[in-house]
């Protein structure tokens, strides 16, 4: 998508317009026999879905016939397009959206991590009952932030089947990122399998899709490079476990076909550039289950933008990014060639492939992909690995992990021994009179303010108005001396314990988990290229609660891969209770990744305040990933009140019980 | 009769036994969901309390759907020069999580008769503190060109540690008779899709059932290894070769009627799950 900034007009799609998403396909078949990859698709010119902007949208969801591997197949679109439109918005903006649902079955659209009244947040079960077959939904808030973000369905699989979309916010005065051009870059996993059969198949076989799994001459090249002993010390401790150091993602390449902008590799989407100009990519993984580790080989990437907020320009190669994250990042080529924008899975069986040219139909050189990555045991959380900040042991109960949380968090230490800091949490009040509120209330009408500061009034159980977006303009809220925050600190509630016990739902107790947010991931340290870190995330603007938490909630992330069982602190969605905030409030939620996956989580209507060692340039995340035996930790304003979903990205770790109700009254 | 007639009347009798038990099962794990609908239904109008869904409406993910897949682990000729048979050994299961049904049903067919008839109705449930076994409990009935037999049944099933498919189960039936079987089986990955599979099956008896040619004690063995290439996970045609032996009072029996108690043949056939 390229977008005149300057001249952008609003362009109402025909309702319900049935079209081939891509012309017929060439070859394309699998070859059984001759396994050296994953096929192509169908082949076709690259094109982008349209992009409609302004306040009023009607947007239609129906069904779709679309060819993207060489076979008919039928997706979910919405107005006839796989992605979905580019929607553009404008901060502060009062936005309307009429979604007319033209299926059999009811439909939903999710507006990801966007800040809304609970009752339009768009999730079956939650926010409302979904939309019926035939019914028309009215979508009304207003658009209190900026960035780069997506929207999909919350119905069961729908986004699966392409019921994903760009949203683009504009910040209201001038976009602090400078660049000359901009383009979305929106990765999906597409299969022709119903989710239904896939999600059964995982059931029956949770290594079903799979096809790197260990085998006897990959024990033999082992043996060739580690020597015998370690080789089968290895294979027996993963062995003993019934656990695959090969398990990176759930669903391959073996039935997925990555897409980029909706363009399989043969289409190979290409966005135009002049030697020299800032090239802005807004990256937005709208995956089911795939996180991309993404490059333009021959350009360093700067990113300037993490989940639709702000980030000191970090210059790297490489960066990953898992379900629903999005990075923004500049590029500037300065010579008259091709470039490719090369996502391969994180496991690498497969990738999505776009080129930025400067002319129509240049190409440029497509990179192999890296070798297929292994777990080790400190994704097990049974060893020690070199760089690594390690957190205490954990123990097979898990009752030592009340005892850790408190330790080591980046961003609050723990050492203050002064007792007396309750102090500071009556700050929050005073912090609020102090502030010169004036220059930002002129603006304010109720929730239409882009900058909803005015009428503040935190804890009370009336009135609360979300925080702002971080910016420019934006001052904080409460702010808090050192030696407050760390007397708070030594007064916060610690949370439960929670005892962790293996069983049907939870196959694996890490003995260690530790702090790895120094740690690009699987497959990306040592490959000789400067990879992205969620460390590396700092905050361009000031946070705006600076208030410290009062509790914490420690949750673990749990699952039994074999039998494809997924959950929080052992217990699937539909035998928990859900996690109740109070309106005003400020916690810290401690995630700890028992499984030997990373898992996206994603809290809806509320910010997830990363505690990267930042302290109040922490970057404000709505997605975050967790690797394996990974302990992590952030901040969250309890501000807006309502039922919200709070779950793993990855759609089939969902449904199968990975998700939990936040309840903020 | 003949065999033919024969081996529908048992095919019937089969069906019967396992609708009936079906029946019961079905019942039970209908009673659990829609307990467990009413209760996620329900809990949201209990006064006061913050509930995980909103009044009148659905969950917003349905984390205990139910599956049924099918799995025909052997279903294979088995020839050793003039002597021919069919072999099936399979399981299907229908539930959640935590509720399932299994039915499970293996024997050989020959040109003259159906023996070592087994078919198993069982209900199964993950076992607490334990990763990968589900315990099971029910009924089965031997049916095939012999003498009928019913038994209740008790077992585990999973995995083991290093990836052994396990599965012991105790029999019981009236007269203070007990048996007990042994399956086991492993896969290795010669390559992504070319795999070799080492299989066994022991039997013991308790008593002497001479009606059944089986003695007690350790009666009889059923190993193999065969080679399967997945052209899918679903679909996978195989070789290789399969022992059956008969120890014991069981030997005896078979001698006695003329038959071998050590048969090695070659088997060709396909693994097939939906």
């Amino acid at each position: 998508m390229y977008t005149d900034r300057r001249n952008i007009t609003r362009r109402l799609p025909p309702i319900s317009r049935r079209r081939f998403v891509q012309g017929l396909a060439v070859g394309g078949t699998v070859a059984a026999l001759n396994w050296g990859g994953w096929p192509a698709s169908g082949e076709a010119t690259p094109h982008t879905p349209q992009t409609l902007s302004g306040k009023h949208f009607d947007l239609s969801i129906d069904s779709l016939p679309v060819n993207f591997t060489g076979r008919r197949s039928v997706a979910t679109a919405v107005n006839g397009s796989v992605p979905g439109p580019i929607l553009r918005w404008r901060e502060g903006d009062m936005v309307t959206l009429a979604v007319t649902n033209r299926l059999k079955v009811p439909a939903s659209i999710h507006w990801h991590a966007i800040r809304l009244p609970a009752d339009m947040d768009g999730v079956p079960g939650l926010s409302f009952p979904g939309i019926s077959p035939g019914e028309t939904f009215h979508y009304r808030f207003p658009v209190v932030q900026n960035g780069t973000y997506w929207y999909h369905s919350h119905s069961r699989f729908q986004e699966q089947t392409g019921l994903i979309g760009p949203l683009i916010i504009e910040p209201r005065g001038k976009d602090p990122v400078e660049f000359d051009r901009e383009y979305v870059v929106f990765l999906s996993d597409w299969t022709d399998t119903n989710p239904e059969t896939l999600f059964s198949n995982l059931k029956q076989q949770s290594d079903y899709y799979n096809y790197h799994r260990l085998t006897l001459p990959s024990f033999f090249s082992s043996v060739k490079k580690k020597g015998m002993g370690p080789t089968i010390a290895d294979r027996l401790a993963w062995a003993k476990m019934n656990m695959s150091p090969t398990d990176i993602l759930d669903v391959t390449g073996a039935t997925y076909t990555y897409l980029l902008n909706g363009n399989a590799l043969n289409a190979n989407w290409t966005g135009l550039f002049q030697p020299g100009e800032r090239i802005r990519l807004r990256f937005i993984n709208g995956s089911s289950m795939t996180a991309f580790d993404v490059r333009v080989p021959g350009l360093p990437i700067t990113v300037v933008q993490a989940d639709g907020n702000d980030v000191e320009p970090v210059t790297v190669d490489e960066f990953r990014i898992n379900v629903a994250e999005t990075y923004d990042v500049i590029v500037q080529p300065q010579n008259n060639a091709a470039y490719t924008i090369f996502a391969q899975s994180q496991d690498r069986s497969g990738y999505a492939r776009g080129t930025l040219a400067p002319t129509m139909g240049m190409t440029a050189a497509v990179p192999a992909m890296d070798p297929v990555p292994m777990r080790t045991m400190v994704d097990m959380g049974m060893g020690n690995m070199k760089g690594m900040k390690m957190g205490d042991m954990a123990g097979m109960d898990m009752s030592g992990v009340d005892g850790m949380t408190k330790k080591d968090m980046p961003a609050s230490s723990k050492d203050a021994a002064d007792k007396q800091g309750m102090a500071g949490m009556k700050m929050d009040r005073q912090g609020m009179t102090g502030m010169d509120m004036s220059s930002n209330s002129a603006k304010q009408t109720g929730r239409e303010g882009p900058q909803g500061m005015a009428g503040m009034e935190m804890g009370s159980s009336t009135g609360t108005i979300p925080f702002p977006q971080p910016g420019p303009n934006t001052m904080p809220i409460v702010s808090m001396s050192e030696v407050e925050t760390k007397n708070a600190e030594a007064h916060l509630k610690p949370s439960n314990t929670v005892h962790m016990q293996v069983g049907p739902q939870v196959d694996n107790l890490p003995m260690q988990v530790s702090e790895r947010l120094n740690d690009p991931g699987i497959g990306l340290n040592d490959n000789g290229r400067r990879v992205l870190t969620y460390a590396d995330l700092r905050a361009r603007y000031r946070g705006v609660d600076g208030r410290p938490p009062t509790r914490e909630i420690e949750l673990h992330l749990s699952g039994n891969m074999e039998r494809f069982i997924w959950g929080f602190n052992g217990q699937k969605f539909s035998s928990a209770e859900p996690i109740e905030l109070k309106l005003g409030e400020r916690v810290r939620i401690l995630l700890i990744n028992d499984t030997m996956m990373e898992h996206p989580i994603h809290l809806h209507g509320l910010w997830s305040e990363l505690e990267n060692g930042h302290g109040a340039f922490n970057p404000y995340k709505h997605t975050i990933n967790v690797k394996p035996a990974e302990r992590l930790s952030y901040l969250v304003s309890a501000d807006t009140p309502g039922h919200w979903a709070y779950h793993c990205h990855l759609v089939y770790h969902m449904e199968a019980g990975m998700f939990r109700t936040v309840v903020v009254s | 009769m003949t065999t033919q007639v024969r081996f529908q009347y048992c095919v019937i009798q089969v069906k019967h036994a396992l609708l009936i038990f079906g029946a019961a099962i079905a019942g039970q794990l209908s009673c659990f969901c829609t307990q467990a609908a009413r209760a996620q239904v329900s809990a949201p109008q209990q006064s006061g309390k913050i509930t995980a869904t909103l009044p009148g409406m659905g969950p917003p993910v349905m984390d205990s759907p139910i599956f049924a897949h099918v799995l025909l682990d052997q279903f294979e000729g088995r020839t050793s020069g003039p002597n021919n048979e069919l072999r099936w050994d399979g399981e299907s299961w229908i539930g959640t999580d935590m509720n399932k049904l299994w039915l499970k049903s293996e024997g050989f067919s020959s040109k003259t008769t159906v023996s070592d008839g087994d078919h198993e109705a069982l209900y199964d449930r993950p076992i607490p503190r334990m990763r990968y076994f589900d315990a099971q409990v029910g009924v089965r009935a031997d049916l095939d060109s012999g003498p009928r037999r019913a038994w209740a049944a008790v077992g585990i099933e999973g995995l083991s540690p290093y990836f052994f498919q396990f599965a012991p189960t105790l029999y019981i039936r009236d007269g203070g008779n007990v048996a007990g079987r042994l399956t086991g089986s492993y896969d290795l990955l010669l390559t992504q899709r070319w795999i070799v599979q080492p299989e066994a099956e022991l039997n013991f008896y308790s008593k002497d059932d001479p009606a059944r040619q089986v003695g007690s004690g350790f009666s009889d063995l059923d190993t193999g290894v065969r080679l399967r290439y997945e052209f899918s996970r679903k679909f996978a045609p195989y070789v290789g070769f399969a022992y059956s032996g008969k120890y014991g009072n069981t030997a005896s029996y078979s001698r006695q009627a003329g038959e071998t108690t050590s048969d090695p043949r070659f088997v060709f056939g396909c693994r097939l799950w939906y």
